[in-house]
């Protein structure tokens, strides 16, 4: 690969591969984001390059230079988003989306569409009898902004040449000759960029402030962590289009005077890991990382740190403490991370998201970005959209479109046609938001309003089959495990909620416990040393908040949702049963009892509520409730 | 000129240098509650115990957060004694809660606050897994199940010492304090410095009692027992029954032991003096000879268990002198060695790793060692009361005879500096008072961690360093082996010397410093002040130590398997 030495340079690359990149007309674009993979695309993407070489097809699978009017691209894109709808493979030029690609429909894909130019029907996307063979028209996408998530799906998740095609690389430029570091910094903060990663704070102030200070070593951090259960927006960023967050991480240097970075990412991510370490290399390879930097005499570096498997180190000084190589612990402050942070100098700790809005609020102006979302509230949000929802997957909106919008427009309303029940937002540190709140819009501000937190952008769905203590329950035992158990009230306080909780889940609730648990999250809350500690507590205090008739519920012995198995009462009706003893039968532990032709009966204590007699009833006498 | 000020509880209060709102609200005489604060380790915000709620209802932990002037803070308010009390009842849901037959009862951080904030029950029971008590080590006993993870002793060992022994494993509420391995202490690092004991609030780590095996000594019947005083622990006992820190109650301490039964009560700093003159006569043949410089101090044990762990190739450079109370024991055993009833001889000492000392195979004869139990202060003060003696009225009475002279020089030997000073007033060849003066102001004093001092000694001069904490010592052994040279370095574990021994009543910064002027001034009252004035010096020399001071007063260690006794 050639050498960029100066911006000419790499200007006349970008020239050759925009001509290259539109040369190529015909497309295939197989997402390769870890839930495709999961599914089998990579093996789809094995087989059409099989059998494009069986049938003397000419095709690339990376972007060349010279441009080839007949070859047929064949990428490994970053994620589409519409996971629920995967393994997906977009077709260029149409901008057709195919759906539940198996295997088996690869040759048709070949001599259909890339060889025939005609649309593989059963492959487009179909609801309620109507057919929407462009990825734009489909509902799901309908209302979407897709402004970070533009390129996933679009371009080849592993080429730095793409990557420039589009565009990349062009905002560095900007940053290196055309601006000073102050311009750079006051258009972050007149964009209004808030820290994605949860916390909303704004970018622009952290850039300030390191850029202020005077040190012989300043940092870039790129928290790639994503502990959230339930998120995976980071992930898709990182393995779709890693460039963007490296250009966003370059440009913070450029403004603050950081010539070193480094991404922590969790080791349960191998694919982006190995993505991001690509793009590093080709990157390095081709003079975008390391010393001079097309001439500019800007020196930049980025080290990648992975995790090792603990939710606290996505808290920003556990977080540093692991890349020093010590535990993860999280650590008193001050002194704060922008004035002493890694290895003790001022650090820029921004979330991945967050840098990978960097590039083109430089390129296309804080007036642009602002004209997203409201004052204070500006640009996107990618969201997470998982749990009982039509349509889970990645999805990125204004900031302000409400929940309706999301759960109906985009997301297809709840599975099976069920009444949407509520939705946890934040993760394990927040809270839940109910039908009551269906027209709020989905902001920093807004939400703060209401007590609840944006958090990293995962959106679990639940409709009303859903237990909310069961909920809260899984939650608390997320955070309980999570936690670094550094301080007393986090470590000692989230182990005896989680006890409570248990305790009420499995039928064995007191009185007393419902007012435990709120003054266990008050001192907790009020309390604990970190994020964690401090917003562990929220899914209960939500969920109690919203659903306290389902604590006290289960107190007494009932569980309304019918979820909890524990509280689950399993009855023979005596009025339909005809003693046949075919329920008695199949117990496994021998709870049923009876007379032949007289009714049986459980022994409740012995009952564990396998079911297998609800089911071998032929008169349905058996029920649960 | 206006300073800056905030408020505390309403009254106002001028903010100086001080580090942090903890103490800065000392100031205002309110002692907030902590368990993982010290001063000298780094702050670690665990406990949770010391927020405050600041004007805008938020709560700060006080001892991270540095007072801002124009800030306005309450202490005490209904939420913070809400979540205090909600922190001590989590606390205590974990921990043992027979306090009556604890170690630790009476003198337990978690106990003190349990009363002072009227802890009434605990709702959750006791999950806690079952935890093996650590026996393993001579001098300190570790009970996991008693521990509330403050950190202290991580700290204190990692960051003061630099031994790193202990540290935390697993994660969350499954998180312990363990050794590498999960080891017993006595297959870890550790020197035995106890420091770790000295921190800790709880009973999770306590020094070993030793008192029953004297107690049984006392009571038997065809056994004499003596006794020897370390010069620390005179200045620090008296405060546990009513005196000041730092008065010195030597006087009550030998009449006590008399009552108690003792046979023979002696003072160390007899010892010590003897030491002074080993010692000073093996650092002028050092300076003539150039070699094995700088010599390094020797009368402090977990310094010797850490230079053969982790620096072995400077043994030879550590001087072979005996400590001041291995010398004593050595030559009252040797003296008793024809009488008809067999010795049993006790170290009161301010120090957990005298207990590993008197151990060591080195100082043993025959198989039986020249100490046969070392008690620190704290089990002096046990055994006192225990015998029911009112301290406050006792009259104080003298040391024994034959052994009972020593020097002021002698005494110094509990702060640190003093080793150093006594060996200088034996070496200087000038014994007027005035010289006396000038070596006290030389730079010896004071309680920095680290004290280098250059004095001209004949057509040299000497450089010298003294260093307290074990972490303090690698610093200067760092520069040692980087070529800078050093005459003489005085090593103590312990940071401020013996008088900040882990067997000590717990010590401020404030009384370590108070307890060294207490030495200081036993020492000005001393008729003898060199260590070559005090006439049994003499008679010791051409008496029982004729001919065998190096086999009496000496040691080569290593010249059996470590720490293994091998009878």
């Amino acid at each position: 690969m050639q050498i960029l030495k100066t911006r000419a340079e790499l200007d006349s690359y970008r020239e050759a591969a925009m001509s290259a990149l539109e040369a190529q007309k015909r497309k295939l674009l197989v997402c390769a984001g870890t839930g495709c993979v999961a599914g089998g695309s990579l093996k789809i993407y094995e087989r059409l390059s099989e059998l494009m070489k069986e049938k003397g097809l000419p095709y690339s699978v990376e972007l060349q230079l010279e441009a080839h009017d007949e070859t047929v691209g064949l990428k490994r894109c970053g994620c589409h988003g519409f996971c629920e709808m995967g393994p997906l493979v977009r077709v260029e030029p149409q901008g057709w989306l195919y759906t539940k690609v198996k295997i088996e429909d690869c040759e048709e894909i070949i001599d259909k569409t890339i060889i025939g130019g005609e649309l593989v029907e059963r492959l487009a996307y179909r609801k309620n009898g109507q057919i929407y063979p462009r990825q734009e028209d489909i509902p799901f996408y309908k209302k979407q902004t897709r402004v970070v998530l533009e390129h996933c799906g679009h371009i080849d998740a592993e080429s730095i040449t793409e990557y420039i095609a589009v565009g990349g690389y062009s905002a560095l430029e900007k940053a290196l000759f055309d601006m000073t570091g102050d311009e750079i910094v006051a258009e972050i903060k007149a964009s209004g960029l808030r820290g994605r990663g949860g916390a909303g704070f704004p970018a622009g102030i952290k850039w300030e402030t390191v850029r202020k200070l005077q040190a012989d070593q300043k940092y870039i951090l790129c928290n790639g962590d994503e502990g959230d259960p339930g998120a995976f927006m980071d992930r898709s960023i990182m393995e779709g289009d890693p460039h963007r967050v490296i250009e966003g991480m370059l440009i913070a240097g450029v403004a603050t005077g950081a010539t070193e970075g480094y991404i922590y990412v969790r080791a349960e991510y191998p694919m982006a890991v190995n993505r991001l370490k690509n793009a590093i290399n080709q990157a390095k390879e081709i003079g975008l990382l390391g010393k001079n930097i097309l001439g500019s005499g800007f020196d930049f570096e980025i080290h990648i740190n992975r995790g090792a498997g603990a939710f606290v180190c996505g808290e920003e000084t556990a977080l540093i403490s692991s890349i020093e190589g010590e535990r993860g612990f999280p650590r008193v402050r001050p002194p704060l991370t922008v004035e002493r942070g890694l290895f003790g100098k001022p650090t820029v700790p921004n979330n991945v998201e967050t840098y990978a809005n960097v590039a083109q609020i430089i390129n296309r102006g804080a007036a642009w970005f602002s004209s997203y979302g409201s004052p204070n509230n500006t640009g996107t949000k990618a969201f997470a959209l998982t749990g009982n929802i039509e349509n889970t997957g990645l999805i990125e909106v204004p900031m302000g479109t409400t929940l309706r919008e999301i759960i109906y427009d985009i997301g297809g309303g709840c599975r099976g046609g069920a009444e949407f029940k509520a939705v946890q937002i934040g993760g394990p540190s927040g809270g839940c938001l109910t039908k009551e709140h269906l027209d709020l819009p989905l902001d920093f501000d807004s939400l703060k309003n209401v007590g609840a937190i944006i958090g990293s952008g995962g959106l679990v769905v639940m409709d009303e089959h859903t237990c909310m203590v069961e909920v809260a329950r899984f939650f608390m035992n997320f955070t309980q495990n999570e936690s670094c158990g550094k301080c007393v009230p986090c470590r000692e306080g989230t182990k005896r909620m989680l006890e409570i909780l248990e305790r009420i889940v499995a039928g064995k609730g007191e009185e007393s416990d419902i007012d435990t648990l709120s003054e266990l999250a008050d001192m907790i809350i009020s309390t604990a040393l970190c994020g964690l500690g401090k917003t562990a507590p929220n899914p209960v205090r939500s969920t109690l908040q919203y659903f306290r008739d389902e604590y006290v519920a289960h107190v007494n012995g009932v569980c309304p949702t019918g979820r909890c198995k524990s509280l689950i009462k399993i009855t023979i009706d005596p009025e339909l049963c005809r003693g046949c003893s075919k329920c008695s039968r199949v117990c496994p532990v021998g709870a049923i009892s009876g007379k032949i032709k007289e009714p049986f009966v459980i022994d409740q204590s012995k009952c564990i509520k396998c079911e297998a007699c609800v089911n071998s009833c032929p008169f349905h006498a058996i029920k649960e409730g | 000129m206006s300073r800056a000020t905030m408020t505390i509880d309403g009254i106002p209060v001028e903010i100086g240098n001080e580090k942090n709102l903890l103490e800065l609200i000392r100031k205002v005489g309110i002692s907030m509650p902590t368990f993982c604060y010290y001063s000298e380790l780094s702050v670690y915000g665990a406990c949770r115990m010391c927020m405050v709620e600041n004007e805008r209802g938020v709560l700060e932990a006080a001892c991270s957060t540095p007072p801002r002037p124009g800030m306005s803070i309450k202490t005490n308010s209904e939420r913070l004694r809400k979540y205090r009390k909600m922190i001590l009842e989590l606390l205590l849901a974990n921990h043992c809660r027979d306090c009556t037959t604890c170690e630790k009862s009476g003198n337990c951080k978690l106990q003190e606050l349990a009363i002072r904030f009227n802890i009434e029950g605990v709702r959750f029971p006791n999950t806690a897994p079952e935890q093996k008590r650590d026996t393993s080590s001579p001098c300190i006993v570790r009970d996991p199940s008693k521990c509330i993870l403050c950190g202290d002793c991580v700290r204190m060992c990692n960051e003061i010492q630099n031994v790193g022994a202990i540290d935390y494993a697993y994660r969350g509420s499954k998180m312990r304090i363990s050794t590498a391995f999960n080891k017993p202490i006595s297959e870890s690092p550790c020197v035995g410095c106890g420091q770790c004991a000295a921190v800790c609030p709880t009973g999770a780590i306590t020094v070993r009692n030793d008192t029953d095996r004297v107690w049984a000594a006392l009571r038997s019947g065809n056994t004499k027992v003596s006794v020897q005083i370390a010069p620390a622990v005179r200045v620090a006992l008296g405060r546990e029954f009513g005196m000041k820190e730092g008065d010195n109650a030597m006087g009550k301490i030998v009449a006590a032991l008399h009552r108690i039964g003792f046979d023979e009560v002696y003072d160390t700093s007899t010892a010590a003096d003897l030491t002074v003159l080993e010692e000073s006569e093996e650092f002028i043949g050092r300076l003539e000879s150039g070699e094995k410089l700088p010599l390094f101090t020797s009368c402090c044990p977990a310094w010797i268990n850490f230079v053969e762990r982790k620096y072995p190739e400077l043994m030879p450079n550590v001087s072979t002198c005996r400590s001041p109370m291995q010398m004593f024991a050595s030559i009252l055993k040797e003296e008793s060695k024809h009488s008809s009833k067999d010795l049993f001889h006790v170290a009161v000492m301010p120090c957990t790793a005298k207990k590993f000392e008197a151990e060591r195979p080195e100082f043993k004869r025959d198989g039986k060692p020249d100490v046969d139990a070392v008690i620190s202060t704290q089990e002096l003060v046990r055994m006192i009361k225990e015998s029911g003696i009112i301290f406050d009225e006792i009259e104080p009475e003298a040391v024994d005879m034959p052994f009972g002279t020593m020097s002021g020089a002698g005494v110094i030997f509990g702060v640190t500096g003093g080793v150093t000073e006594a060996v200088l007033r034996r070496v200087t060849t000038d014994k007027s008072r005035a010289s006396l003066t000038a070596t006290a102001a030389s730079g010896v004093r004071g309680m920095d961690g680290i004290k280098e001092l250059e004095l001209p000694y004949g057509d040299k001069t000497l450089r010298i360093a003294i260093v307290s904490g074990l972490h303090n010592a690698e610093k200067i052994i760092e520069r040692v082996k980087n070529g800078e040279h050093f005459d003489l370095v005085e090593v103590m574990a312990c940071p401020g010397g013996c008088v900040n021994g882990a067997g000590q009543p717990l010590a401020s910064m404030r009384g370590r410093r108070e307890r060294g002027e207490g030495l200081y001034a036993a020492d000005r009252v001393s008729g003898i002040r060199r260590s070559e004035e005090n006439p049994l010096m003499m008679s010791l020399y051409s008496g029982i130590l004729k001919g065998r001071v190096h086999e009496l007063l000496h040691v080569h260690y290593g010249c059996c398997s470590h720490g293994k006794d091998e009878g």
